[in-house]
C-alpha cells in the first residue's frame, strides 16, 4: 500500500512537474499543432510529411515569418491509431492552445481528429487524406490534396482518352473505404464515358493469395486492370500476377500505390503500370522543381509525394494566416476557405465550396522501378 | 477446370494452414493451454528466414537497417557464402536455420511465461493466467519485432522461380510444389513421431494425465520443451514457405494466419493432429472456392460461419473427442 504521506508526496511532485511542463505563451510567435503517425504500422507517412512540414517552417521562418512572427509547429505522434489521434488533436487544441492543425495522411485518422477540430472550432488541413467524407460538411475541416471521387473518375478518364482502352476490369479490397470508394467512382465515370467493365471483383483486405482471383480476372480477358489499392498488397498481386501470365502494363492505381516499397517489391512486375498521384519527382511545374531542389540540399534525399504534400499543407496554411485580419483560428478558417490560385509543389490549388483544393491530379508510369511523370489531367 | 484450379490452391493455403495450426494443437494436447504467441513465433520465423536467406544469397537488400551490407560481405561471408548460386540450396539451409532458431524462440517463451506459473493458483486460475501471459507474450514479441525490424513491410527475394509440371494438374509454380511437398512429409513424420517414438508416447500420457505420466518416470518439462520447440519449428517451416510464396514479412503478419490456422485447428478438434490438418485443408479450399462466388470480398465471413455451425453440431470439433488421441 502507499501511505498517506507518500501518496501526498506524489502529487505534489506531479504538480511541479506539471506546472515546470508548462510553456510560457511567446507573443512574438504562432502556435500550429501537427498530428501524424510518426510511429507504428504507417509511421513512413508521419515521417515524410513532416519532413515537407519542417521546410516549409524552415523557409517561412528564414523569410521573416508570417505577420512578423515565427512560426512554431508542435508535433504530436498518434502511433497509427485513431484513439490516439483523438487524444493528440484534443491535447493540441486544450493544452496547446494551437491556432490551427496540420494532419493526417490516412482518412480514418484525419476523419476521428477532423471531428475534434471541427467542435472544437479551431481549422485544419490534411495534406493528404482523400476520402470524400474527410471534409463533408465540416466547417472547419479543409484538404490540400484531390479526392477519391476525383481521382477515380480521372482514373477512369485516363484508361478511356489516353491509353485508348475501353474492355476494363476491377479488383479491389471489398472493406477497405479508400479501394471500395476509389472503385465506385471510377465504375460511375467508366459507364459514363462509354467504357465496358468485363469482370469487377472484391478481396478481402488483408489477402495474401491472389492466384484464384487473377486467374479469373485474366479468364474474362480485359484490356486494362483498375486496382485501387495499397502498395503492400499491389506487390504481391503483382510478383502473382506475373505468375499467372498478366503483363504489368495492364494496371492502373490510385495514390495507395506511391511508395518506394512498391517498385522495391515488384517493379520489374509492374513496368509500364500507372497510377493516379498528387505529383511525381520530375513533375514539370517550376514550383515542384524549386521544391525539390530545396529538399534534396536540405535532407540529401529525394522527397515523397507526402512530403510535398505535407509542404504544400503548411505553405498554403501559413499563406492563409498571413491573409487573415487576425491570428484567431476563426479569421484563419475563413482565409483558408478563401484560398485562390495558390502556388504550391503540388499544382496550383483552388479551395471549393466543399473545402477540396482543386488542382491538376498527375498520371504517373513506372518504368525501370522508378516512379516518372506520364501526363496530368485536371478533375472536373 | 477454374474450380478444379482453386481447389488445388486451396490444397497448397490450406497445407500451410495446418503446419501452424499443429502448433497451436500440440501444446494444447500437451499443456490444456491456447498458446496465442505461437503466431508470434511464426511472424519471428519469417524475420529470421528473411535474414538467414538474405545472407545466404548475399542479397541484403531485403534486410537493410538489420544487416549492414559490410557486415554481410566481410564478417558473415565466411559463414554464409558457400551456397552462393545455388538458390534452391540456400532456401532450404534458410528454411533449417529459421526453424532450430524458432524452436529456441519457443522453448525461450515457455520457459519465461508459462513454466514459472505451472501448478500454482488456484481452480480457474490454473488455466486463466498462463493464458493471459501468452498473450502478453504474443503484444510482447510484436512490439519487440516492430522495434528490431521497424514496422516497414520486407519483400522476401523471389529465390524459388520457374514451374515444374505435375502429372494431371499441368505445370504450376515449385514455391506451390514446394509447399505441397514439405507439408506432406511433415505431416507423415509428425504422425510416425507422435505414434512410434518414445517422445511421442511420452507426449501422450502427457496429455491423458500429467500427474500419472510423472509418476510413471516422463520427464514432462522436458517434454513440453521438445513439444514447443517441434511445434514452433514447424510454424517456421510454414512462415518461410509462406513467405517465399506469396508474402512480405511485417511485425503483424502473425495475425492474419495465426487467427486462420486458430481456427483450423478447433475446427478440426483441438488437441488432435490429424484434426488439425484436415482444418487447415478444410479453411483452405473454402477459403478459395469464396473468392469464386460473388462474396469474394467476404472470405473470412464464409470461413467462420463454418466453423460456427461445425462447432454447434460437434462442439469439440471434427475430429476431437475428450477421450481418444488427445495429444
Amino acid at each position: 500500500m502507499v501511505s498517506r504521506r507518500d501518496f501526498g508526496l506524489g502529487v505534489a511532485l506531479a504538480a511541479l512537474l506539471l506546472a515546470g511542463g508548462c510553456e510560457k505563451d511567446d507573443p512574438n510567435e504562432i502556435k500550429v499543432g501537427a498530428y501524424l503517425s510518426l510511429s507504428g504500422a504507417d509511421s513512413t507517412f508521419g515521417t515524410d510529411t513532416r519532413e515537407g512540414i519542417e521546410l516549409a517552417v524552415e523557409e517561412t521562418n528564414a523569410a521573416g515569418g508570417v505577420k512578423g512572427k515565427r512560426i512554431r509547429v508542435i508535433y504530436e505522434d498518434d502511433k497509427s491509431t485513431t484513439h490516439e489521434a483523438v487524444q493528440k488533436v484534443r491535447q493540441l487544441v486544450d493544452r496547446n492552445k494551437v491556432v490551427a492543425l496540420l494532419g493526417e495522411v490516412a482518412s480514418s485518422r484525419s476523419l476521428a481528429g477532423g471531428l475534434i477540430a471541427n467542435t472544437s472550432k479551431v481549422p485544419m488541413i490534411t495534406p493528404s487524406s482523400t476520402a470524400v467524407s474527410v471534409t463533408k460538411n465540416r466547417h472547419w475541416v479543409f484538404r490540400s490534396c484531390f479526392t477519391d471521387d476525383q481521382q477515380g473518375a480521372v482514373g477512369a478518364r485516363f484508361i478511356l482518352e489516353h491509353l485508348g482502352r475501353r474492355r476494363v476490369g476491377v479488383f479491389f479490397a471489398a472493406q477497405d473505404p479508400y479501394s471500395s470508394g476509389l472503385a465506385r467512382a471510377f465504375r460511375a465515370e467508366l459507364k459514363r464515358l462509354g467504357g465496358e467493365i468485363v469482370v469487377d471483383k472484391g478481396y478481402q483486405k488483408g489477402e495474401t493469395n491472389f492466384r484464384t482471383y487473377l486467374a479469373e480476372l485474366k479468364a474474362a480477358n480485359p484490356e486494362v486492370l483498375f486496382v485501387p489499392n495499397y502498395y503492400n498488397e499491389m506487390v504481391l498481386i503483382a510478383r502473382q500476377a506475373r505468375e499467372v501470365g498478366i503483363p504489368g502494363a495492364m494496371f492502373v492505381g490510385g495514390d495507395g500505390w506511391d511508395s518506394s516499397n512498391l517498385v522495391e517489391g515488384a517493379g520489374a512486375e509492374l513496368e509500364g503500370a500507372h497510377f493516379t498521384n498528387h505529383y511525381a519527382p520530375d513533375v514539370p511545374w517550376e514550383n515542384s522543381k524549386k521544391f525539390v531542389t530545396a529538399f534534396a540540399a536540405r535532407y540529401k534525399h529525394e522527397p515523397t509525394s507526402l512530403t510535398a504534400q505535407g509542404y504544400d499543407a503548411a505553405k498554403l496554411l501559413f499563406d492563409a494566416i498571413e491573409r487573415a485580419p487576425e491570428t484567431t483560428p476563426a479569421a484563419i478558417r475563413d482565409a483558408i476557405a478563401a484560398t485562390k490560385d495558390f502556388k504550391g509543389a503540388t499544382g496550383t490549388m483552388t479551395m471549393d465550396d466543399q473545402h477540396n483544393a482543386n488542382k491538376p491530379i498527375v498520371v504517373v508510369r513506372i518504368q525501370d522501378k522508378k516512379f516518372v511523370y506520364a501526363t496530368q489531367i485536371l478533375a472536373e | 477446370m477454374n474450380i478444379l484450379e482453386a481447389v488445388f490452391t486451396g490444397i497448397t493455403q490450406g497445407a500451410m494452414i495446418a503446419l501452424v495450426a499443429l502448433g497451436y494443437t500440440m501444446v494444447y494436447g500437451v499443456l490444456k493451454l491456447i498458446n496465442f504467441a505461437h503466431s508470434e513465433v511464426f511472424m519471428m520465423a519469417a524475420y529470421f528466414g528473411l535474414v538467414f536467406l538474405s545472407l545466404l544469397i548475399g542479397d541484403v537488400s531485403a534486410v537493410n537497417g538489420i544487416v549492414s551490407p559490410e557486415a554481410a560481405s566481410s564478417t558473415f561471408a565466411g559463414v554464409f557464402g558457400a551456397l552462393r548460386g545455388h538458390p534452391l540450396a540456400a532456401a532450404a539451409a534458410a528454411t533449417v536455420l529459421a526453424m532450430l532458431a524458432a524452436s529456441a524462440l519457443g522453448i525461450g517463451v515457455e520457459r519465461v511465461a508459462y513454466k514459472p506459473l505451472r501448478g500454482r493458483g488456484k481452480g480457474a486460475l490454473v488455466r486463466v493466467t498462463p493464458l493471459v501471459t501468452a498473450l502478453g507474450m504474443s503484444v510482447l514479441l510484436q512490439n519487440l519485432a516492430q522495434l528490431l525490424f521497424t514496422a516497414r513491410f520486407r519483400p522476401y527475394p523471389q529465390v524459388l522461380s520457374g514451374e515444374v509440371q505435375v502429372p494431371g494438374l499441368g505445370a504450376i509454380t515449385s514455391s506451390r510444389a514446394l509447399i505441397l511437398g514439405a507439408s506432406i512429409i511433415v505431416m507423415i513424420g509428425l504422425e510416425l513421431i507422435v505414434k512410434r517414438t518414445w517422445f511421442g508416447k511420452a507426449m501422450r500420457a502427457l496429455s491423458a494425465n500429467e500427474e500419472a505420466a510423472r509418476l510413471m518416470g516422463v520427464r514432462t518439462s522436458r517434454v513440453i520443451s521438445m513439444t514447443f520447440a517441434l511445434g514452433s519449428s514447424l510454424a517456421a517451416l510454414g512462415a518461410v514457405l509462406f513467405c517465399l510464396d506469396q508474402s512480405q514479412v511485417y511485425p503483424t503478419m502473425g495475425v492474419v494466419i495465426g487467427t486462420r490456422a486458430f481456427v483450423a485447428a478447433v475446427l478440426g478438434g483441438i488437441g488432435s493432429i490429424t484434426g488439425a490438418m484436415l482444418g487447415g485443408l478444410l479453411i483452405g479450399i473454402i477459403g478459395e472456392l469464396v473468392k469464386l462466388t460473388d462474396y469474394s470480398g467476404g472470405v473470412d465471413v464464409l470461413v467462420f460461419l463454418v466453423l460456427i455451425l461445425v462447432l454447434l453440431v460437434r462442439p469439440a470439433g471434427l475430429l476431437g473427442s475428450t477421450r481418444t488421441e488427445k495429444v
